[in-house]
């Protein structure tokens, strides 16, 4: 069924175009000097103020590595991460840990570990694999470089980035 | 100032001879404006300005604008370089010859540079400018003919759009 | 003397045209930015020098580092000609404009022509010639579409602007623009005759059909430069760019800077003809008459004065872009057409039968 919409039946004044001229400046110029005042809400202007306060809890950032409080590394170079990575960000090469080591019980560490920074999409799901709580997704959004070698993140970036975790930490509480 | 008659006249001549002798209409057609150009310039430096003016916003800035859209639109390619029928070169060369005699009688029977206009009496007028005098000699003097040329143009503007009306059916 | 009047006349055109309009195109795109920006709760450019003021210098850079390309299909003189020819009538334009009372007992106009507004006016109709080569040279079909409408636009709203200001010059008994604004600064602007002769009940009738005039005036202005709500030559969803899609670099930058400095010869035409020029309200620091000496600060506070009100009404210009919507083009040829054209008609006779009547 076809719907006729009714055309609104316009005065004269409305017909001259002028009055509806007239509103729209209103409008506009409304807006023009509530912004001059400042009652407008701006977007933030980015490089002098940072994200950094306003983060949510729950953002995902660059994922990193992390060390436990006796600076050993917690990742046991399982990769389950590198298993699940679903844009296969994550590059491990695993090595054994020499027996005259202090950590030799551990058996496994990564000789490499690259997190490749164009390919990373943020998800989470690495941090949410790892059995040994070794991987967190970080607060660190602005992931720059000049050229492709440089936005891969190897061992020593993530744990420049992912810095020290003390205890067992929990990965579903608030702390992360 | 002299030097600035000699620069538009030769402007204004150069814009006439590149009118006939492109073969591109287009080309043909911007020769012609700045042929007028030059022309309006010639007009000021006689302190005709309104003339001057006019010259630019009529010629130039209407009427060369409605032909360029013409050639435009009807996309008028080059004229070829074919060879002129034996009527087109007699007619032709009946005109030149008859316009060099003209020139030549005019030139010939008035004494070229000391010849004198004759006096112009300033016009009473509300002003002093061109535009005033004009003006008052038009409306004045001259009302009849501009009330013709006035109808003339109404019945050409009619005609036009009767012939361009299409056919109720 | 000869050569007097020469410098006189190059320190005007320097001054006045390179160094004060040009200027005044790239803070007017600055402008457009900001405001529009403004007008819809953005920010808009904010990060070359203070404010974002030096913006127009990045995007002069950046225009001019650019790569100037001429793509292999279109006919390559006229290709180059079409940009000039749209940017140099609209400086040309600044000869007639009285931008200032007196300076050093010099009269702030470049040529003091006896025919100012008609001056204008033909000059003005040549920038119809650097759309139409642009369309034309370059050889494809969404210019050569823009450029059709653009013609065809101008050439209508031409009459209704011509037309429109005939009621003002017949009040005035003048053609020539410095004694149109001593005129108004005496008695009254076209629009607020509040004061002298304007304030009586000939000034109040008169300013009726000046006001239609202006209305008409205003709006054919609009669709002479192209600008918003009768974009229609470059209206991007139907024609891509318009007439210059084929344009890169430098010489895009010519097309759109023509178009804004049109705007503001037009905004300048606009104040000169309607808000008294360089004038003050109310008589303030008015000379008694044409010749009369003026004070050196006097004749400043007059430039100031001209160019403060050519910027209010590139705001304005600025702010009405961002209000209305695009007419159609159809709606656009009718509007001139069928009302303006006749508006102004009745206009002439209107006035011409209170002149007389008040006589
Ligand atoms: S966050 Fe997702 S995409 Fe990025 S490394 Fe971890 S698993 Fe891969
Ligand atoms: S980070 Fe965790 S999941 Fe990845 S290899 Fe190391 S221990 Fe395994």
């Amino acid at each position: 069924m076809a719907i006729v919409v009714k055309r609104p039946k316009l005065k004269w004044y409305e017909h001259l175009y002028l009055p509806a001229l007239a509103k729209g400046l209103r409008v506009t110029m409304g807006h023009f000097f509530k912004l001059l005042s400042g009652k407008t809400k701006v977007t933030m202007q980015y490089p002098e103020e940072k994200w950094d306060a306003n983060l949510p809890e729950y953002y995902r950032g660059a994922p990193a590595l992390v060390t436990d409080e006796q600076q050993r590394e917690r990742c046991v170079a399982c990769q389950l991460c590198e298993f699940i990575c679903p844009p296969r960000a994550i590059t491990i090469k695993p090595e054994e840990i020499p027996s005259e080591d202090k950590w030799a019980k551990v058996e496994k560490r990564p000789k490499t570990f690259d997190i490749n920074m164009i390919r990373c999409i943020y998800c989470g799901l690495c941090e949410e694999v790892c059995p040994e709580q070794a991987i967190y997704l970080r607060k660190d959004y602005a992931i720059t470089g000049t050229s492709r070698e440089e936005m891969i993140h190897d061992k020593e970036k993530l744990y420049e980035i992912g810095g020290v975790r003390e205890g067992l930490v929990n990965k579903w509480n608030e702390l992360k | 100032m002299t030097f600035l008659f000699f620069i538009f006249a030769a402007l204004t001549l150069i814009g006439g001879i590149g009118v006939v002798v492109n073969r591109n209409p287009v080309t043909s057609a911007f020769s012609m404006i700045v042929s007028f150009l030059g022309l309006a310039a010639l007009f000021i430096q006689l302190n005709a300005y309104l003339v001057g003016v006019l010259q630019v916003l009529v010629y130039a800035g209407a009427i060369m604008v409605l032909f360029l859209f013409i050639i435009m639109l009807l996309d008028i390619p080059k004229a070829e370089n074919k060879r002129f029928p034996v009527f087109t070169l007699g007619a032709s060369v009946v005109v030149v010859v008859s316009f060099v005699t003209l020139v030549i009688t005019v030139i010939t029977k008035s004494g070229v540079g000391t010849a004198k206009l004759p006096a112009i009496e300033a016009q009473k007028g509300p002003g002093q400018s061109d535009v005033h005098q004009i003006g008052e000699l038009l409306f004045s003097t001259y009302w009849f003919p501009v009330q013709i040329v006035a109808v003339l143009l109404l019945v050409s503007t009619v005609g036009v759009v009767v012939l361009s009306k299409r056919e109720l059916k | 003397m000869d050569w007097y009047i020469i410098l006189a006349a190059t320190i005007k055109i320097v001054v006045f045209v390179f160094l004060v309009t040009l200027p005044l195109v790239a803070m007017s795109v600055w402008a457009e930015r900001r405001v529009s920006a403004a007008i819809q709760d953005r920010v808009g450019p904010n990060r070359v020098g203070p404010a974002g003021l030096l913006q127009p210098v990045a995007d002069g850079i950046k225009f001019l580092l650019k790569e100037d390309f001429t793509p292999n299909h279109v006919r390559k003189s006229f290709y180059w000609l079409a940009p000039a020819l749209t940017m140099i009538p609209s400086l040309l334009t600044c000869a007639v404009i009285p931008f200032g009372s007196q300076l050093f007992g010099e009269k702030m106009v470049i040529a003091d022509l006896d025919v100012g507004p008609l001056f204008v006016f033909a000059v003005a109709s040549l920038t119809v010639y650097g759309i139409v080569l642009a369309g034309w040279a370059s050889n494809s079909k969404y210019p050569f579409l823009g450029s059709v409408r653009s013609t065809s636009q101008m050439i209508s709203y031409e009459i209704s602007l011509g037309l429109s200001i005939v009621p003002l010059l017949m009040i005035y008994g003048e053609l020539n623009l410095g004694r149109i604004v001593m005129e108004q600064a005496q008695n009254g602007w076209a629009l607020l005759p509040l004061w002298g002769e304007g304030l009586s009940v000939k000034g109040w009738l008169l300013a009726i059909p000046l006001f239609i005039s202006f209305i008409v005036f205003t709006t054919s202005m609009f669709a002479e430069t192209n600008r918003l709500p009768f974009d229609l030559p470059e209206c991007e969803t139907e024609l891509v760019a318009g007439y210059h899609t084929e344009y890169s670099s430098m010489k895009f930058a010519l097309f759109f800077l023509g178009e804004y400095a049109a705007m503001i010869i037009g905004s300048g035409l606009a104040v000169t003809l309607f808000f008294g020029g360089w004038s003050l309200p109310f008589g303030w620091l008015t000379p008694e008459s044409i010749d009369a000496e003026v004070p050196f600060w006097h004749g400043l506070i007059h430039i100031g004065v001209f160019f403060a009100k050519v910027i209010l009404f590139i705001i304005f210009f600025i702010a009405v872009r961002w209000t209305l919507p695009r007419f159609r083009y159809d709606q656009l040829m009718k509007l001139g057409w069928v009302v303006f054209f006749e508006l102004a008609l009745a206009n002439v006779i209107l006035t011409a039968l209170l002149l007389m009547w008040l006589k």
